[in-house]
């Protein structure tokens, strides 16, 4: 059966401050989910809740992979589960070669078991595998041997968010603004990245304010978040709509959280 | 034939004059001996330079708790010691000492017939007492210079001579073990290098320590002599257990055109204090300085460098990286310094420090005086912390924290390893590293 990545009443703070409030989702295996909402709406915060970033604190709510709770499970845990964040800002990690970084994190992913200093998957496996997958996504091959992010431009970092989804295979990937910040080639290159990788076996929720990356992996499913909720899901057309006319008819629909918005937006100012 | 065990106190008039006793010497030794412990006694009577020990607590350090022994145990053969390069490299000659003592010495025929002389110091003394007057503790490392260098003038004993002749290039390696066994023991190891004009050579040098738990004093010199074109790479591998005081001068001098290539790291030890010169004695003459320090528990390492630049169009590099951790305390002071004719040169230092808990600290003091008017001359210290999105980040590919941390702390590394020529040095280094990330880590 498909598994299941069930989301229940998602309470999150940062520090004192409640950021998500009671949010509800559940994405299935080879099931294709958009998440839109203006900005500050609380997408990011609830991709990171999910891969179990220290500093969103869940305060009520669950979320689990077919029963298995995760709140309190460390990220490093949830990775070899199947859960995978492409991030909006990746970081840069100086002086540690992609290849070595790949290996290794594959290495814990293929055996959720191991443990520190235990072998590593053979390096001609894994010199295939990558040669082969950063063929697929249109990449050269000198990737490998440069430093992580290291000055990467902002299509190449993104790029290598990607290499790493088609590598690690998870479950669930979350693709936070996975198509902002790229010129139009980099877009599709990206999107068509995606729709190769997506299939039966990934479960995917897009994060995104661009229509590209939704044209080549259409959604069965668009929700649309305000201050910290998911107020409507539709289908691919509501996307369509957003595009087109914004959030104003969304803030009318649910006035209640269309206030919270200001008031959020008030204190920030202060 | 049986040898009694004998044991020389290394602060007292009578324990120096029975050393001297037991050591078969030429009387121009047995003389520069006494004038060193004469200077010794004379510093010991006054105190230590206030700036220099100002951050350097000598407390807890008590020299008469170690002996220098004439014979020691020779079943504490280079086995006992962890990770060493000498198991996985090949080398075109091997000396080693354990304890003050020569335990074993090869070198390849062919470059026997060189001319090229690789063995303790002691069997040069011996054998080619003419090569060492005239370098020993004459050119790089001054007795003089303060109370540590003229204790080790006055009680240098094991250590290592290498010596190649004009022109001789060596493309093996070179590999000295300067290890520590028993508890108690004062080391007083040196290490001198002679290349002649034209000559290259690489050594690879280890201090290590058999017993994870004994006690020691290392007090060391290590004097570097590049002739004319000659170029020199030579590594030294600190990684003493945690209860070893380490105190050296070490100094470098490079003739016209020469170039030396010179890496510490500083792994191991209770407490360092090291002073490294570079001299760039001729025009053209060229120096790197590597350094990798990573201290750990209560570990206080200190590094005191010096590029001085003493002839025109010559050129220094200096990069050191280091890792603190726990309440761990690293220091380290550069100095370039350009004499009046060093027209033109060009000197460049670099620190980078990363911190890895709250408890641990580095201080890096850069410094130039520059009497040239027409140089270029630079320096950098960076320090900061592991970030913790850096640290996410890995987690979130299913690497484990402590993985993670090796992945940053090996990464940080990186731009000084690169420098490492040899891969065995980068991969030997690379491994302790590994080790001492693997205990005493925060969560
Ligand atoms: N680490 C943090 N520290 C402080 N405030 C945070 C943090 N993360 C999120 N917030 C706050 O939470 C709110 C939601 O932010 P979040 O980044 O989740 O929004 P978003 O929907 O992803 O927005 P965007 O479309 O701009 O990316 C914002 O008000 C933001 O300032
Ligand atoms: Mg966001």
């Amino acid at each position: 059966m498909n598994a299941l990545l069930k989301i229940e009443d998602l309470h999150v703070n940062v520090g004192e401050t409640e950021i998500l409030k009671g949010v509800n989702l559940e994405i299935r295996q080879g099931e294709i989910h958009a998440l839109m909402g203006p900005n500050g709406s609380g997408k990011s915060t609830l991709a990171y809740t999910l891969i179990g970033h220290p500093k969103y604190e869940v305060t009520k709510g669950r979320i689990e992979i077919d029963g298995v709770e995760l709140n309190e499970m460390d990220p490093s845990d949830r990775a070899r589960l199947g859960m995978f964040l492409a991030f909006q800002y990746p970081v840069t990690i100086p002086g540690v070669k992609v290849a070595d970084f790949l290996r290794l994190a594959l290495s814990n992913v293929r055996n959720p078991d191991r443990k520190e200093g235990e072998s590593l998957i053979s390096m001609r496996e894994f010199r295939t595998e990558l040669r082969e997958t950063m063929k697929q996504l249109n990449m050269d091959s000198s990737f490998a041997t440069r430093y992580l992010n290291e000055g990467f431009s902002g299509g190449e970092k993104k790029r290598m968010e990607i290499l790493q989804l088609a590598l690690l295979k998870p479950k669930f990937a979350l693709l936070d603004e996975t198509d902002s910040g790229l010129d139009s080639d980099a877009v599709r290159v990206v999107s068509e990245g995606l729709s190769k990788l997506a299939g039966p076996e990934m479960g995917v929720l897009i994060i995104t304010h661009h229509e590209r990356l939704l044209e080549y992996n259409e959604p069965q499913f668009t929700h649309v978040m305000l201050a910290g909720k998911i107020v409507e899901t539709g289908d691919a057309s509501l996307a369509h709509e957003l595009h087109a006319n914004g959030y104003d008819s969304i803030r009318k629909r649910h006035p209640e959280e269309a206030a919270w918005e200001e008031q959020q937006q008030e204190t920030a100012a202060k | 034939m049986e040898i009694s065990e004998a044991e020389f106190a290394v602060t007292t008039a009578d324990g120096f004059e029975a050393f001297l006793d037991s050591r078969n010497e030429p009387e121009w030794l047995q003389q520069k001996r006494r004038d060193a412990f004469a200077l010794y006694e004379d510093y010991s009577k006054k105190d230590l330079d206030p700036e220099e020990f100002r951050r350097l607590d000598l407390r807890l350090f008590r020299p008469n708790d170690y002996r220098i022994r004439s014979t020691g145990d020779d079943s504490s053969a280079a086995g006992q010691f962890n990770n060493l390069m000498t198991e996985r490299g090949e080398f075109a000659g091997q000396v080693a000492h354990i304890d003050g003592k020569p335990v074993q010495s090869q070198v390849q025929a062919e470059l026997t017939e060189k001319g090229v002389i690789f063995c303790s110091l002691a069997e040069a003394v011996e054998n080619h007492p003419e090569l060492v007057q005239k370098h020993l503790l004459t050119q790089a490392v001054q007795p003089d210079t303060d109370r540590f260098s003229a204790w080790h003038a006055a009680f240098w004993t094991g250590g290592v001579f290498l010596y190649v002749p004009r022109n001789v290039e060596l493309t093996q390696p070179l590999h000295s073990l300067i290890g520590l066994s028993r508890s108690g023991t004062a080391d007083f190891s040196h290490t001198l290098v002679v290349l002649e004009d034209g000559a290259r050579a690489t050594l690879l040098e280890e201090t290590s320590s058999a017993d994870a738990n004994a006690a020691g004093m290392h007090m060391g010199a290590i004097e570097l002599i590049v002739g004319a074109g000659a170029h020199l790479a030579y590594v030294q591998l600190q990684t003493w257990n945690e209860r070893v005081f380490h105190f050296a001068h070490q100094c470098g001098r490079v003739a016209q055109d020469g170039s030396l290539q010179w890496t510490v790291s500083a792994l191991g030890s209770k407490f360092s204090h090291v002073h490294q010169d570079v001299m760039l004695d001729g025009k053209g003459a060229n120096a790197q300085v590597n350094g990798v320090a990573f201290a750990t528990d209560r570990q206080k390492l200190s590094y005191y460098t010096r590029q001085a630049h003493k002839a025109p169009h010559t050129t220094s590099d200096l990069l050191y990286k280091e890792v603190v951790r726990d309440r761990a305390r690293m220091i380290w002071r550069g100095m370039i310094d350009v004499d009046e004719v060093a027209q033109l040169t060009d000197g460049y230092q670099r620190n980078d420090s990363l911190i890895l808990s709250r408890d641990a600290r580095v201080d890096a003091i850069p410094g130039l005086e520059i009497n040239a008017d027409d140089v270029r001359c630079t320096h950098a210290a960076t320090a900061g912390q592991v970030d913790e999105e850096q640290i996410l980040y890995c987690l979130s590919r299913g690497i484990s924290r402590q993985e993670a941390m090796h992945v940053i702390v090996e990464g940080f590394f990186s731009q000084v390893f690169d420098r490492i020529p040899v891969e065995l040095v980068r991969h030997t280094l690379s491994q302790t590293v590994q080790e001492k990330l693997g205990f005493g880590l925060e969560d």
